[in-house]
């Protein structure tokens, strides 16, 4: 396709239009982290060490959030631990130090 | 009791500077005792663009540090009645601007004026954080621009949650968006976001629009606030927002490409 037929053909999106989809995507998101109570990374850290006395797991698999809704938010923690088999590598590991 | 105003934008260089001074000469002339204060430590600007900087002999630090009263450091306009400037210290460290002092300040001059308009550095640091803690009222200064409407809903923000009302659970600070150095030819090409795309983004009322021009470099080379210089659009424009903000219903003008002559769109269609 030459450069003109993709210029001239479709009916093309202005670079403003452009500018404001954007602006509204990014700032949806950054205003969803903005509203999120500061409260939250101490809970994720609070929540990491009371599931660390029972299993291994990694910090980074442990996720967060709140969502807002209009009568109710719910608190969303998700926490991946390990697969069995990679718990017991660790525990014969621990077994054998 | 005066009203204090933060002009401020997140973003440099969009023109709160231009817009303080203009902004602050306007309600002047309106008949109300204002003062521009420069928040900009380190980086004195005010003073030029309000055509004082060889009157400065005291700044807002020294009153802060108690090394001169304000009565010293306050320069009174020459041109316009009721219109006095606070100028800042070109040298000392940011540091220098604490809450307890800057409070201390704006109790003083809030007896004496009516209204109390801090020019905010840019950035969300410190001194942009002061500037803003005490305002009663921010006029956002935007440019339509993707990353200065970012800054400017980032601003918002940060006046929704930092400033001193937000702490103390008192009525919000009051918001207005002055949309700065509009191009109505640019937006009718598709080039630049139309006052309603940021509106629609930023979502808080329109104090103003003010068209990109030269009127506004003219100005500042001469050190006079644009608004005095009567016949240029960005002048006019920034009466109008004056009005607007005192109440007065106006309507935006500057927002439609200009009419062009016979001569000018013939010369314009063969350029
Ligand atoms: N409406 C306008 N038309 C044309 N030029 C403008 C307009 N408004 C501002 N400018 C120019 O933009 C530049 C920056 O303006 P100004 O210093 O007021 O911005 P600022 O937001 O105070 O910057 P800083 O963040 O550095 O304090 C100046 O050169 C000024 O002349
Ligand atoms: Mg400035």
């Amino acid at each position: 396709m030459s450069i003109f037929r993709f210029f001239l053909s479709s009916p093309q999106k202005t670079t403003a239009e452009h500018a404001k989809e954007r602006l509204q995507i990014v700032l949806a998101h950054e205003r969803a982290d903005r509203s999120s109570p500061d409260y939250l990374p101490l809970l994720q850290k609070e929540l990491l060490s009371v599931i660390a006395k029972y299993v291994q797991i990694d910090e980074k698999k442990v996720e967060v959030k709140l969502d807002r809704g209009g009568d109710c938010s719910m608190l969303e923690v998700n926490i991946e631990l390990p697969s069995p088999d990679a718990r017991r590598k660790a525990a014969a590991k621990a077994a054998n130090s | 009791m005066a009203k204090i105003i933060v002009m401020t934008s997140g973003k440099g260089g969009v023109g709160k500077t231009t817009s303080s001074a203009a902004f602050g000469t306007g309600l002047a002339l309106r008949g109300f005792k204002t003062i521009v204060i420069d928040f900009d430590v380190g980086l004195r600007n005010l003073d030029l663009i309000m055509g004082c900087e060889r009157r400065v002999v005291f700044d807002f630090i020294n009153v802060i540090n108690g090394e001169a009263n304000l009565n010293q450091a306050l320069i009174k306009d020459k041109r316009v009645d009721n219109l006095y400037i606070l100028p800042t210290s070109q040298t000392r460290d940011k540091d220098a601007l604490t809450k307890a002092g800057v409070e201390k300040v704006l109790d003083e001059l809030r007896r004496d004026f009516d209204y109390i308009i801090c020019d905010s550095p840019a950035g969300i640091e410190k001194g942009a954080l002061m500037a803003l803690y005490f305002a009663d009222c921010a006029i956002v200064v935007t440019n339509p621009e993707v990353s200065s409407v970012r800054d400017s809903d980032r601003i918002l923000g940060v006046l929704a949650s930092r400033s001193r009302r937000a702490e103390l659970s008192l009525d919000p600070v009051e918001e207005h968006l002055l949309l700065t150095r509009y191009d109505p030819d640019r937006v009718e090409k598709g080039e630049m976001l139309r006052v309603d795309d940021v509106l629609d983004i930023l979502a808080i009322p329109l104090l103003g629009v003010i068209p990109e021009s030269q009127a506004v470099l003219r100005a500042s080379n001469v050190g006079m606030p644009v608004v005095l210089d009567e016949k240029s659009n960005a002048g006019q424009a920034y009466l109008d927002a004056v009005a607007r903000f005192l109440g007065e219903p106006v309507e935006h003008r500057f927002v439609k490409p200009e009419k062009k002559g016979i001569l000018q769109r013939w010369l314009g269609r063969t350029a």
